[in-house]
């Protein structure tokens, strides 16, 4: 059996079976991984905030910097809510709450072209956590988030709950008309306006959708911090973390940003404790290389090397029947 | 029967007029064709029926429903289907996938996957890419991404086409296969409005023409009447000849 | 009446400050308008422009002087980067509008390096980098001589690009490829000079913003970001592509800043901002004095 063939005709089976030793990995994990939990739970927070940002930003080519605001709404939420609701519905009403958020500020921005948007979500990353934190000082005066802190091994499960849930979302929506849409909008977003594709509904609605697994990520991770207030749960990082996960696992596809989010996940918590100035300059400089030398990421990394794999196999089965038939 | 109808149609960009109250008809069935010296506003025209552009005056009305300020979108759907001068491909597609788009968004109604695929598969068979219909578009040659483009409109099943310079920086044996393929059009029974600058083609297949000129519309006629029109000899077609000679 | 003097004081204080933001935003507004990139290193120029002043004035050199030897420092590094990083990314792009996303991804790389490669060497600390503090009193209220020499510098500076940009050949050259790249290369303009010229430019603008700023508050490695965002508000308020629109918007966020955090409270003035954007959007998407 040829390596190259094996790949290519049982694509679709290899990645079911990489995904379910992934899930299964994840449920067993909290028998034997003890405090790295934490661990895999950020790993996994990565994987959905970069797969949401790539669904958007990655097909449209509309460079969403908003993501943290979700995000930080979802944490939010949570704090608001956590007295008065159990958490799967506080969940709900966390992506619910992102998703009306997004088409409000969808709404005043998609109409404008990419650069004011990117502009637009930028600002609102530090808009939100600002009022907030007046809102806090000046009418509830409260300083300061703290939660009802909930078993790790739950939230480590409702979080891959939720990534599940997340990858085959955007798997229906990838394979949909909204998908079709989306990326005839970032082909040539005139052409797909003269071809009947309402643009701004459809970014609008993209948008809104990727919100609601940022603001449900946010929701899930909240009961396992202690302490939290708007400037950490906002912080600008939540929106620059899926998109250099992203872009270094291939935005393009959907495992590309699933592979990014969780190697980054994994690098940043590993290495960050020690290494935090120079892991930080390590990512800018593979965002840089892998932005002008590997568009498609470190998956597109995968049918180069099976290429390459495939050729030398096949190189040198074709040196042994050689030598065979020299012998004979 | 008119099938597009325009009246007093006025576009200014700032203070300057790019089309000034320009009254035009389109008879259903016909190839109109629209001919004009650079920046006489031909293109503009086009934004402005496919609402590309809003117009700064005047109204407009396709099959007797008016369609100013309609939203680009709603007038593919209501049947108006166009082409680009400069080719707005879906660079990230497949050709395919390009026609697809057209075929799945192009109409008013909702469409099965299996029949939008049947309609762009027609499509890119009627415009003869069917051989080309999984590779990347990208690696088409200009006149073949033309073709696409008409396949593209065509999907979406419009009763009006609307094709800018499709012959531009063809060859001469392009330009005959893109004339061939614009009567087939017409023979559908789609009717036609295109820009162009060859007049060969204007000239061998229009069933009328008409002429801008600084956003004016200065003559419209068949064939012969425009070919002998002494205005558009001297402003338009003079200068052709004496470039050519 | 004192209250009136208040208000006048930070009004003044506002205008005064404003410059420099309007200075700021002129060369992002070029960076956006001609080489089509979303700068987000932006503000980390500007922390270059500020922590290298402050190591200069270690050594000896006047912070009034730094300009000159900031400036063309990260000339330079603004001029490589288009150079070499942007143009390769422009050629490498399936589409051309896939650039600005891909551009902006890329920035975003170049800015950790920037920032990381600055903590490294500079550490986190704020640096006291203050200059020409002495008061001079106007109107009940004290103004530093630093403010009132920083929006001269500025002023002085935002003419002398605004002069560059409409009478000079090079300046000529530039509207040209902003306008219409093809062409401008038809008509022997170089434009990939041009374009890097230009992003230079920008970065030597928010070098001197930095010196300016440094002059006034303390420098950090950590300061950059902020700056960016208000660089890029200050930039879209003002329009694409417009001088006298980045200095009058930078100018109306400096009074606006200085009212907000002098009447009501300081953690407010980026919401304000953000809200005098999200309106002005809506009214208006292409800036106080864009094109249209």
């Amino acid at each position: 059996m040829n390596i190259t063939r094996l790949f290519t005709t049982h694509r679709k089976l290899l990645l079911m079976g990489f995904l379910i030793l992934l899930i299964a990995f994840v449920l067993t994990f909290p028998l034997y991984g003890g405090a790295r939990t934490r661990v895999l739970i950020t790993m996994l927070v990565y994987a959905i905030l970069a797969m949401s940002w790539a669904m958007f930003s990655g097909t449209t080519g509309y460079m969403s910097l908003a993501p943290a605001a979700f995000f930080g709404t979802g944490i939010y939420t949570t704090y608001l809510l956590q007295n008065h609701l159990p958490l799967p519905i506080i969940i709900v009403a966390a992506g619910l709450i992102s998703f009306v958020l997004a088409v409000l500020l969808g709404l005043v921005t998609l109409r404008l072209k990419g650069i004011y948007f990117t502009i637009f979500t930028f600002g609102l990353v530090v808009f939100i956590p600002n009022v907030v934190t007046y809102v806090e000082g000046e009418v509830t005066q409260h300083h300061g988030w703290y939660f009802n802190v909930l078993d790790r091994t739950i939230i480590l499960y409702t979080m891959l709950g939720l990534a599940v849930v997340t990858v085959l979302a955007i798997y229906l929506i990838r394979r949909s008309r909204l998908g079709l849409a989306m990326q005839s909008i970032g082909g040539n977003e005139e052409a797909a306006e003269h071809m009947g594709i309402d643009t701004t509904r459809t970014k609008v609605l993209t948008f809104a959708i990727s919100a609601i697994f940022m603001g449900a990520a946010g929701a899930v991770l909240a009961p396992s911090l202690s302490y939290s207030n708007p400037t950490i749960a906002y912080s600008a990082f939540y929106s620059f973390v899926p998109i250099v996960a992203a872009v270094f696992g291939g935005m393009g596809s959907l495992q590309g940003p699933i592979v990014g989010g969780l190697l980054f996940g994994f690098l940043e918590k590993t290495l960050k404790v020690e290494w935090n100035t120079y892991f930080m300059l390590g990512f800018g400089i593979i965002i840089v290389l892998v932005i002008l030398f590997l568009p498609t990421g470190m998956v597109g990394l995968v049918p180069i090397l099976r290429d390459k794999l495939g050729g030398a196999i096949s190189k040198w089965r074709k040196g042994r029947e050689g030598e065979q038939h020299a012998n004979t | 029967m008119r099938i597009l109808e325009g009246q007093g149609v006025t576009k200014y960009f700032g203070g300057l007029a790019a089309i000034s109250n320009v009254d035009f008809h389109v008879d259903q069935g016909e190839i109109l064709g629209l001919i004009g010296p650079n920046g006489a506003g031909k293109t503009t025209l086009f934004n402005l029926i496919s609402a590309a552009l809003p117009a700064s005056s005047g109204g407009m009305r396709f099959k007797g429903q008016k369609i100013s300020g309609l939203k680009p979108h709603r007038i593919c759907q209501m049947g108006i289907a166009r082409t680009f001068q400069e080719t707005k491909v879906f660079g990230n597609m497949p050709v395919i996938q390009n026609v697809l788009v057209g075929a799945f968004f192009g109409k008013p109604t909702h469409i099965s996957g299996a029949a939008a695929a049947n309609e762009a598969t027609q499509a890119l068979e009627f415009v003869g890419l069917s051989a080309t219909s999984a590779a990347p578009i990208k690696d088409l040659t200009l006149a073949q991404q033309k073709r696409v483009e008409v396949a593209r409109a065509l999907a979406t099943k419009p009763e009006l086409l609307l094709l800018d310079e499709l012959m531009a920086g063809l060859t001469p044996t392009e330009v005959g296969e893109a004339m061939e393929l614009v009567t087939r059009i017409r023979d559908k029974g789609i009717t036609i409005i295109m820009v162009e600058h060859v007049m060969k083609a204007i000239m061998g297949i229009s069933t009328r023409v008409m002429v801008l000129h600084h956003g004016e519309k200065i003559a419209e006629g068949t064939c012969n009447e425009i070919s002998c029109n002494k205005t558009v000899i001297d402003i338009y077609l003079g200068e052709e000849t004496h470039a050519a000679s | 009446m004192a209250e009136a003097e208040r208000l006048l004081g930070l009004i003044t204080i506002g205008i005064l400050a404003g410059g420099v933001y309007g200075l700021l935003a002129v060369g992002l507004s070029l960076q956006i308008g001609v080489c089509r990139v979303l700068n987000i290193t932006h503000g980390e120029f500007l922390m270059l422009g500020g922590i290298l002043t402050f190591t200069f004035s270690q050594l000896g050199i006047n912070p009034l002087l730094a300009p000159v030897i900031v400036g063309p420092i990260l000339f330079g590094l603004g001029f490589l980067l288009q150079a070499t990083l942007f143009r390769g990314v422009k050629a490498r792009v399936p589409s051309p509008s896939a650039f600005e996303g891909n551009a902006l991804l890329a920035a975003f790389g170049v800015m950790y390096v920037i920032q990381y490669l600055a903590r490294i060497r500079f550490g986190t600390q704020s640096l006291p980098s203050q200059y020409l503090t002495q008061p001079v009193p106007y109107v009940g209220i004290n103004l530093a001589v630093n403010l009132i020499v920083g929006f001269a510098i500025a002023a002085a500076l935002g003419i002398a690009v605004y002069l560059f940009l409409t009478r000079s050949r090079v300046g000529k050259a530039i509207r040209a490829t902003a306008e219409d790249p093809p062409t401008a290369e038809l008509m022997g303009v170089n434009t990939n000079t041009i374009l890097a010229v230009c992003f230079g430019l920008g970065g030597l603008l928010a070098a001197v913003a930095g010196t300016l700023v440094s002059m006034r508050t303390p420098v950090s490695t950590a300061m950059g970001f902020n700056n960016t965002v208000i660089a890029l508000i200050v930039v879209t308020l003002g329009g694409l592509g417009s001088v006298p629109g980045s200095f009058i918007a930078g100018i109306i966020i400096g009074i606006v800043s200085m009212l907000v955090a002098g009447l009501w409270e300081s953690v407010l003035i980026v919401p304000v901002y953000y809200a005098m954007l999200m309106v002005l959007l809506l009214v208006r998407p292409t800036g106080i004095l864009g094109k249209k």
